[in-house]
């Protein structure tokens, strides 16, 4: 049986020849005598002085040396395996992996991987010679200690075994698979730093190949029980031991592959969603899910720990912060573009596109959970309304759709296609359609209450406050209609008001693609100001007691002094900006056509970070949970990290 | 620095120190210097109802603003320079109500008449372009909006202004405060020295506007602090005023009017001379806006009187 350095460990690993546990034929102890154990004092190859034992496992033992070549005291770990115990294919194996284990670290060079210094043989036993690491194993120190570690010390130790295992991942020319992460391999320096330790079953990673289960049940991902070794296998593991770290529990006294049955949160409270969101997705069911690799790993755990404010000295990732590149916690790919915006509710996201589908998705993982098939194009955004999605197509439906199963509830027709968003109010669904009605639809019945004629096609949505509605045309008007349908004033814009308007403090304020941001006195309907861009506009203004920010195709997002009516500042992108601008925390967040979601500082406007797709963003981020979700027009909707 | 500039520092530059230590018994204890009998209670003078309880709500019906307003030339100065301007209307009718308000105070410079003129002809062009563009429309039988927005309207009412005193009165200069008041919005444009007051029923003031002045702008800079601004020998000094002929912008805010308590317009003879703290008390402590306006006023002139003293006080409607 091998031994890890340190201490025992190991006992569970499965014999990849038998389907049996390993600790069931072989017993852990006893099938090495204590007296076929290295006594203190006994020199190795003239060389190695042992000193102690460190630990004892199935077919060996692991001993402190030292090394006499040095006059100084210089301690080495010597890992010991006695070819003599159980069958010769089970003998064979633990030989191979022996051998392998010497290569790998031999061709290996990591400062949390232990250096090799010498391999060597006598009769039926073989022998490691390496770097001694002082500390102790994660398994040993969670069962030492009252309570659970601290979140953030978790995140650090998650940032550097992310980098190790990138390491191994790219190392030329082969790339190393670990194959055992687990609290038991990871051994915490007095420094504080990771080091991986057994490499007894690490191998060379060739795609497609496939093998015998190896690796630590609880820990390993369900391709592994089947084989498969690719790097992804490692990210499983990594994620499996941050929820063991996190949590207490231990995934081997669990059901494989039920972490999600024990959410993080829940039973530590102390864990940000952002930290559990990326421990789910690296423990997703199927490989493809999870984080492309173990960098983008890692830069999903730095963002957390930038933000609870860890020295990242202690990380040596500084250079990474420095330029450091927002990645997608995941990714979703439709069949067209993405134009409207994504809505959330109950753990889901919902989002529309040209591929006359609406797609239902978990929010944390990106998982698709179903589809809604219309005969046309959906840019229209969800709304969600007592666990049914509404929204409407450019079939001219408007659509109820329930968000547990996706099945239609109530379907309602218009004369034209649909671009506008719905609002739900009062139990009743308001939305524009081009055929020139604001149509007022009972959400639980989806009959008609009322319709109200704009008489032009109405692509902005409505905004409802109190007991009337405003919405624009694209003949530029401008309505203040009572739900009877009774219009109570009308303004006329010199072009289309596709923007949304909002209401704040009795005033109306919307875009015009005449190129000015309105506000409106709601009780006469006068204007009280107007802020001229240098281009049209259909994006929404996002309002806060004291600004507006709004995009515009002269390529700036505005932040507007809503009482002096002037610029506080505005930022530049590469293209016209379509998306309406959300503030979240202290941040605005809008998409632009150049392709790029932008997050300003909403003082300031100083860009903090942009994130690239590949096609025009038209659509408004929808942001919930420290996520931002964008859909592109390259066809995907990214779940980002703010 | 301009010649404009010198000359308003010149014209007003007689210190509050002085003014404080003028503290002579002669001060009389009857009311000085009304130049104007604006203080005789307006037909819709205010009836508040529990007048000791300044913070309950106020007794009228419909919701309506109620405005007075005094003024006074001061003790040290022969002549006003200071115009101020108060429109109060109530439309009450099928299913609406609508108040509407202009107030305004301009505080002239120049000398040699020129600023009393000043001042009165940008409050005149004012009130004449707010009504035109604004007032009559407002109360049609159709009414349209204007093309214009307020804030628009309100600018070029201060541009009108600005020619009016170049063509009637060159030399001449005043600041203008203008506060419109629309049902529940109000905007107030704005050049000068003169000041906007929110004031809550408790007295607490909050100035809505900016001083266009140098020492304003130092303190806003850091270069000297709040109590070195009181006695800063060119705290008369203003960067922007109308009637001078370098370009400016008047400073324009448009907000939800105070959703109770009042607003004070007034020029610096009032808020230079009387604490803010005592202005806010003497507001509260008032039994009718007049009253509180004359005491202000008398405040002001106990006070040494160095300059014209102009105040309007507004009294907002209780939001429903």
């Amino acid at each position: 049986m091998l031994a890890i350095i340190g201490l025992s460990e190991s006992v569970h690993r499965r014999n990849p020849l038998v389907d049996q546990p390993i600790t069931r034929s072989l017993p852990l102890n006893g099938s090495i005598d204590t007296d076929q154990q290295l006594q203190s004092g006994t020199i190795l190859g003239e060389r190695y002085q042992i000193e102690r034992v460190l630990g004892v496992g199935g077919m060996g033992a692991v001993y402190l040396a030292r090394d006499k070549r040095f006059t100084v005291t210089k301690y080495v770990a010597v890992k010991e395996i006695i070819a003599q115990v159980g069958d010769d294919a089970i003998r064979r194996t633990l030989v191979t992996n022996f051998e392998r284990e010497a290569n790998v670290l031999a061709t290996v060079n990591h400062v949390a991987i232990p250096k090799i210094h010498d391999f060597f043989t006598f009769g039926k036993r073989s022998y490691l010679v390496m770097q001694y690491i002082e500390g102790r194993n994660l398994e040993t120190i969670l069962e030492s200690i009252e309570g659970l570690l601290p979140v953030q010390q978790i995140v650090i130790w998650g940032i550097e075994l992310c980098d190790v295992l990138h390491y191994l991942h790219s190392h030329k020319p082969e790339p190393f698979v670990f194959r055992d992460m687990k609290p038991a391999n990871i051994i915490i320096t007095p420094e504080n730093h990771v080091m991986l330790v057994d490499f007894g079953i690490a191998k060379e990673f060739e795609a497609g190949q496939k093998g015998t289960m190896i690796g630590t049940e609880g820990y390993s991902p369900p391709e592994q029980y089947r084989g498969e070794a690719s790097p992804q296998v490692d990210i499983y593991a990594l994620g499996a031991t941050l929820h063991h770290l996190l949590t207490g529990i231990n995934p081997r006294d669990e059901a494989p592959f039920t972490f999600s049955e024990r959410p993080i949160r829940q039973l530590n409270p102390e864990v940000p969603i952002e930290l559990e969101n990326v421990v789910n997705s690296a423990l997703q069911y199927n490989a493809p899910d999870r984080f492309k690799d173990a960098n983008a790993m890692k830069e999903a755990l730095i963002l957390i720990a930038r933000k609870g404010g860890i020295a990242y000295a202690n990380v040596g990732a500084a250079a990474i912060l420095q330029d450091y590149e927002i990645k997608p916690l995941w990714t979703f790919e439709c069949e067209d573009e993405i134009r409207g915006s994504a809505t959330h509710d109950d753990g889901m996201i919902f989002v529309g596109a040209l591929d006359n589908n609406v797609y239902a998705l978990n929010g944390s993982t990106g998982e698709f959970v179903w589809k809604f098939a219309c005969e046309g194009g959906v840019v229209s955004t969800p709304a969600y309304h007592s666990r049914t999605v509404h929204f409407g197509s450019e079939d001219q439906r408007v659509y109820a759709v329930s968000a547990p199963t996706g099945r239609v509830v109530w379907s309602y027709h218009t004369d034209g296609p649909i671009r506008s968003s719905p609002i739900i109010r009062d139990r009743h669904v308001f939305i524009g359609s081009d055929d020139g009605f604001v149509h007022v639809i009972n959400a639980a019945s989806g009959r008609r209450a009322v319709k109200i004629n704009g008489g032009a096609a109405i692509r902005s949505s409505p905004y409802v406050e109190d007991d009337v509605l405003f919405f624009g045309t694209e003949d530029g008007d401008i309505f203040c209609a009572e739900f009877g349908g009774k219009v109570r004033w009308r303004v006329n814009a010199k072009r289309a008001v596709t923007s949304s308007p909002r209401v704040q403090d009795g005033v109306v304020y919307f875009g015009s693609v005449d190129g000015m941001l309105y506000a409106i006195d709601v009780k006469t309907g006068w204007s009280l100001w107007r802020f001229r861009m240098d281009r049209g506009t259909i994006s929404t203004p996002w309002l806060t007691e004291h600004y507006a920010y709004i995009g515009s195709a002269d390529r700036h997002i505005y932040c507007i002094n809503l009482k002096t009516s002037k610029d506080v500042w505005k930022f530049k992108t590469d293209h016209q900006v379509s998306s309406s601008p959300v503030l979240y925390k202290d941040a605005i967040y809008c998409g632009s056509a150049d392709g790029n979601l932008y997050c300003l500082d909403a003082k300031t406007g100083f860009l903090r970070w942009k994130f690239t797709t590949r096609a025009a963003i038209v659509s408004t981020p929808d942001i919930f949970d420290d996520i931002v979700y964008i859909g592109s027009m390259d066809h995907r909707l990214y779940a980002l990290p703010t | 620095m301009a010649d404009y500039l010198k000359k308003y520092l010149k014209k007003r530059d007689k210190t509050r120190a002085k003014a404080n230590i003028s503290d002579s018994p002669t001060i009389p204890t009857e009311r000085v210097g009304i130049s104007q009998d604006v203080t005789k209670p307006l037909s819709l003078q205010p009836t508040i109802t529990r007048s000791d309880q300044p913070e309950s709500r106020l007794g009228v019906e419909p919701p309506q603003l109620l405005a007075s307003c005094a003024q006074s030339a001061g003790r040290q100065r022969e002549h006003n320079e200071d115009s101020l301007f108060l429109l109060t209307t109530m439309l009450v009718g099928n299913g609406t109500r609508f108040p509407f308000g202009l107030y305004i105070v301009a505080d002239g410079m120049g000398g040699h008449q020129h600023g009393e003129v000043a001042s009165e002809i940008a409050i005149r062009t004012m009130v004449g372009h707010v009504t035109e563009q604004l007032f009559s429309s407002l109360f049609s039988v159709d009414p349209q909006p204007p093309d214009l927005s307020l804030r628009e309207i309100l600018q070029n009412g201060v541009y009108e202004a600005h020619n009016a005193i170049l063509d009637h009165t060159p030399g001449g200069g005043t600041t203008l405060t203008t506060v419109v008041i629309m049902n529940n919005q109000m905007a107030i444009a704005h050049v000068g020295d003169s000041r906007v007051y929110s004031v809550n029923l408790s007295g607490a003031m909050r100035s809505l506007t900016r001083d266009h002045s140098l020492v304003k702008r130092l303190e806003e800079l850091g270069q000297i602090t709040p109590e070195e601004a009181v006695f800063h020998p060119q705290r008369n000094v203003l960067y922007r005023a109308l009637g001078q002929g370098e370009p400016f912008e008047p400073e324009i805010i448009t907000a939800p009017t105070p959703e109770s308590g009042y607003l004070l317009i007034c020029s610096d003879g009032l808020w230079g001379v009387v604490p803010e703290k005592e202005l806010g008390m003497t507001i509260k402590k008032s039994k009718t806006l007049s009253e509180a306006c004359q005491n202000m006023v008398d405040a002001a002139n106990q006070a040494g009187g160095p300059d014209n003293i102009s105040a309007i006080l507004v009294r907002l409607p209780d939001h429903e």
